[in-house]
């Protein structure tokens, strides 16, 4: 070991990071929410807008930066830090907004509570996130700051005892990491649940001079954004997790394998490393010790499937991003051959605190099997969306009707579909089920990605399979049998019965094929590409009943089966915006003065359902696509 | 000996060498497992064409053997119903995107999908699947050989030969899914990457894709 105590010099960086927050103390603080997510809703006018009315009454405060702060739904979103006040967050925010929190809060002492989210600190005026339902489940582990600090600089990071894991377990014995993690029996986030520990171990057991630690962040499911959230606003969390784990297996180098899609995402790790070297924590001698580490970026560009670990290594190697057989795993024979670490994002981010503060406090959240917190992105026919995370064991009903704040007004639950699309759709009566990675698996889905997307009576179940599976034969590489042809067999038989095509067996090929599929194919994109399939057909087999043998869909979205209709009955003489909504001039006036639309001209866009006033709500879709009779109705 | 396991296939007591793989064992031994994209010389191999899986006994799922490396004790059956059917799926997949014409084909009396067929009882058929249509460039630009992609298998072979045997890096394989194909460098004819006589991937074709013309 060197000669300065790893605790030492971690105390002087604390030092200099305390220096750093003192120095911006008196002045109050807007917190910016400008990950992706709020970059979308305009939080880059809504900064210009705080720093434009600030400039105008000549206030004083900084305008900062930060990472995702988690209520998606009520993006943009800021934090208001006032010396005297709680720190409150407001979401929902535009330009006139702005100029009234700067008027009367900044320029006055009014928090206009009114358009307060919640306040981020306990206080004797308004309530917290933690007094809402959600906030009762929530728990926030890896995600705790995000939205929180200001990313772009390390000494919050250490402000906030970063970095001290690193401290603490550089002053002892590699092994002694490997034993937390092991005994925290932390599954890989990824989406397969494999426990880190026992990878750790087997690659500090490797007697090779180079090894590698190497973090997916490839990210590739739709509507998954968890891992680009922290990356975006917690970037140093990711860094301690994969040096302490470098320390662990006795590595010297790592990398971010980050898609190129996320550029904000490369750029706060890149600077987050750059940091991180010249504080001595990455380079030569870190903090004083004689272990050496760096981590670098490599940017993805490659397709879904070079989110597999062999994959994954092949396209940073040069070559096709194609799976290969396991054995030998990466562990063994990883990058170049060496054996190597791999891991999600997520698995990385919880192991400073498991460092920290040990196995057996993160084993008290959670379930014994799946201990930790699980992160969710909550999308679809739910009040709040956006991310969460909750103990392993929540259930799901929880996750929606509490954490979620259940579906809007009208919406009636039919599925949630979980893991993104390897996952599958769980009915009703599998609410119950805790979240963890056996319950769910049992149950016929994965945690996956942990996306989480709520559907209600509009949602068409084998048009929903048939979406997933769109996406996977999309992204299927092609080498293996089962999985390029089989999942492309698997798409068209189900947009046949989307057409209305097919008997009872057909509902048994799909089946059969699907367990097919699950065992013959090489990599799990194909092992789990079914899942869709298979859950749809397990919890909502009457649907494509419906579809195959009445040629109804009863959420009347599949277009084969669905004709517009305008019911006479409910249709006003007085109106006619339906007629101008319609881009094929299909609606046309009967001689009674009432619409009707003329089907061989309908594309079925929908507009003039849209169209019709809420008073007579005239236009309907019917399926299977059989008019009513009508008397005295014209034929045309 | 410490280089030699004893291995148990299909009832028979067996010995192999350390490090060899359970499909060649097997084939050595007169124990038919049906494969195509199998190469001995390769020690990773591609397992890509998922036809050779065996039950081992202590296994939850069958194994793909030309990825399964024999272990002192291992019991192996060849066949098992779960066997079977992924066997019939996989070959019933396979003949979905093949242009099934075996009296026409070149390669007829010599192709690996017709030997599958018969050692497993499998139908030279349409079955379960629709036909996937297709719409394929022929390169006959060659002298001796052509290449028909409307047969071809996606089993690797040509391209192995023509990396390792023919030391020529012409061939590969392009595209994802459904699309991929096997292509030559820069998608230029044959003839003009200066194929003409070696060959070496004609003779590694299973199946009628890559094929002398003057048996057509
Ligand atoms: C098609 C496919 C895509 C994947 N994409 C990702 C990804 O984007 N991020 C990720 O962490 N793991 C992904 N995985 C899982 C990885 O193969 C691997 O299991 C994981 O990165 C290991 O880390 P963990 O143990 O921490 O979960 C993917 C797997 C498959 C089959
Ligand atoms: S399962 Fe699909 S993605 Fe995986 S190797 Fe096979 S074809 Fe490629
Ligand atoms: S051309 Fe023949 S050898 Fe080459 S991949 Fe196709 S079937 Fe295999
Ligand atoms: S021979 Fe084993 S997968 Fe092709």
């Amino acid at each position: 070991m060197g000669t300065v105590n790893p605790q030492e010099q971690y105390k002087q960086l604390q030092n200099k990071a305390e220096d750093y927050a003192q120095a911006r103390q008196e002045k109050p603080r807007i917190l910016i929410g400008t990950a992706t997510c709020g970059r979308a809703a305009g939080a880059m006018q809504v900064k210009e807008n705080f720093l434009h009315e600030l400039d105008k009454r000549n206030i004083e405060a900084d305008v900062i930066e930060v990472g995702c702060i988690g209520h998606c739904y009520a993006e943009p979103l800021a934090i208001i830090e006032k010396p005297g006040f709680p720190a409150v967050c407001y979401g929902y925010l535009d330009e006139g907004l702005v100029n009234r929190l700067v008027e009367d809060f900044l320029a006055g002492d009014d928090p206009s509570y009114e358009f307060a989210l919640a306040a981020l600190e306990r206080n004797d005026v308004f309530p917290t996130f933690e007094d809402f339902p959600r906030g009762i489940h929530e728990e926030k582990l890896i995600l705790e700051n995000c939205g929180l600090i200001n990313f772009q600089h390390i000494e919050n990071y250490i402000g906030s005892e970063g970095y001290s894991a690193l401290a603490l377990a550089l002053s002892r014995e590699p092994a002694k990491v490997l034993e937390e993690v092991k005994k925290a029996n932390l599954r890989g986030r990824g989406g397969a649940g494999f426990p880190a520990g026992i990878k750790w171990e087997a690659c500090a057991g490797a007697k090779e001079d180079e090894k590698f630690v190497i973090c997916n962040a490839d990210e590739g499911d739709p509507g998954a954004f968890m891992d680009r959230s922290i990356l975006e606003s917690d970037p140093h969390r990711v860094l301690e997790g994969m040096i302490l784990c470098g320390f662990a297996i006795g590595a010297k180098k790592g990398y971010l394998y980050i898609r190129a899609e996320y550029p904000l995402a490369v750029k706060h790790v890149q600077e987050a490393i750059e940091q991180a070297r010249e504080n001595n924590i990455l380079g030569d001698g870190i903090l004083g010790t004689d272990f050496d580490f760096d981590l670098e970026v490599f940017q993805g560009s490659g397709a879904f499937i070079c989110g597999e670990a062999t994959a994954l290594v092949n396209s940073m190697e040069g070559k096709m991003g194609l799976p290969e057989s396991r054995p030998p795993r990466l562990v063994q024979a990883g990058l170049r051959g060496k054996p190597t670490v791999l891991n999600n994002v997520k698995t990385f981010a919880y192991v400073p605190r498991i460092v920290k503060e040990g196995a057996d406090w993160f084993k008290s959240i959670g379930t014994p099997e799946s201990p930790g917190t699980a992160v969710f992105s909550l999308v679809g026919k739910i009040n709040g969306t956006g991310l969460v995370e909750v103990p392993m064991g929540t259930t799901l009903r929880q996750l929606i009707e509490e954490v979620g704040d259940g579906l809007p007004e009208g919406r009636e639950f039919k599925a949630v579909q979980i893991g993104g699309p390897s996952g599958g759709c769980l009915p009703e009566s599998a609410l119950d089920v805790p979240i963890d990675f056996d319950s769910l698996h049992d149950a016929g889905a994965i945690m996956g990605s942990g996306g989480l997307v709520v559907m209600d009576q509009d949602d068409c179940m084998v048009a929903v399979a048939r979406y997933f599976l769109e996406f996977t034969q999309h992204e299927s590489c092609g080498k293996c049998t089962f999985c390029r042809l089989g999942t492309k067999h698997l798409l068209d038989i189900l947009t046949n019965i989307t057409k209305g095509e097919g008997d009872r067996e057909t509902l048994q090929l799909l089946d059969e094929l699907s367990e097919d599929i699950k065992q013959g194919s090489l990599c799990n994109l194909g092992r789990t590409a079914p899942n869709p399939v298979l859950t749809t057909l397990r919890y909502f087999r009457d649907e494509y009943e419906a579809h195959i043998e009445e040629g109804r869909c009863p959420a009347l979205v599949c277009r084969d089966l669905i004709l517009y209709y305008i019911k006479p009955k409910k249709c006003s003489k007085l109106c006619n915006v339906c007629v101008g909504s319609c881009p094929t001039e299909a609606i046309y006036t009967r001689d009674d003065g009432l619409k009707a639309i003329e089907q061989e001209k309908c594309v079925k866009c929908d507009n003039c359902r849209k169209a019709c006033p809420p008073e007579y709500d005239a236009v309907i879709k019917l399926s299977p696509p059989v008019l009513p009779e009508e008397k005295g109705a014209r034929s045309k | 000996m410490s280089n030699q396991v004893t291995l148990t296939i299909n009832d028979r007591e067996i010995k192999a060498g350390k490090g060899n793989k359970l499909l060649w064992v097997a084939l050595e031994n007169d124990i038919y497992i049906p494969h195509l994209c199998a190469i001995k010389e390769e020690p990773r191999p591609n397992a890509s064409c998922r036809l050779c899986f065996v039950e081992i006994e202590g296994r939850d799922k069958p194994v793909t053997s030309c990825s399964t490396e024999v272990e002192e004790g291992m019991v192996v059956k060849t066949r098992s119903e779960r066997v079977d059917r992924l066997v019939k799926t996989g070959f019933e997949l396979l003949l979905s995107d093949h242009n099934l014409d075996c009296r026409n084909c070149p390669a007829n009396r010599s192709c690996s999908l017709q030997v599958i067929a018969k050692k497993c009882g499998l139908k030279l058929r349409h079955q379960r699947f629709t036909p996937i249509e297709r719409d394929y460039e022929l390169d006959d630009s060659p002298a001796e050989f052509a290449l028909d992609r409307s047969r071809c298998v996606r089993c690797g072979q040509c391209v192995w030969a023509d990396r390792n045997e023919a030391k020529a890096g012409v061939l590969g394989f392009k595209n994802r899914g459904i699309d991929r194909i096997v292509t030559s460098f820069n998608d230029q004819p044959l003839a003009d990457l200066g194929c003409n006589s070696c060959a070496h991937c004609v003779d590694a074709c299973p199946v009628g894709a890559l094929y002398y013309k003057q048996k057509a």
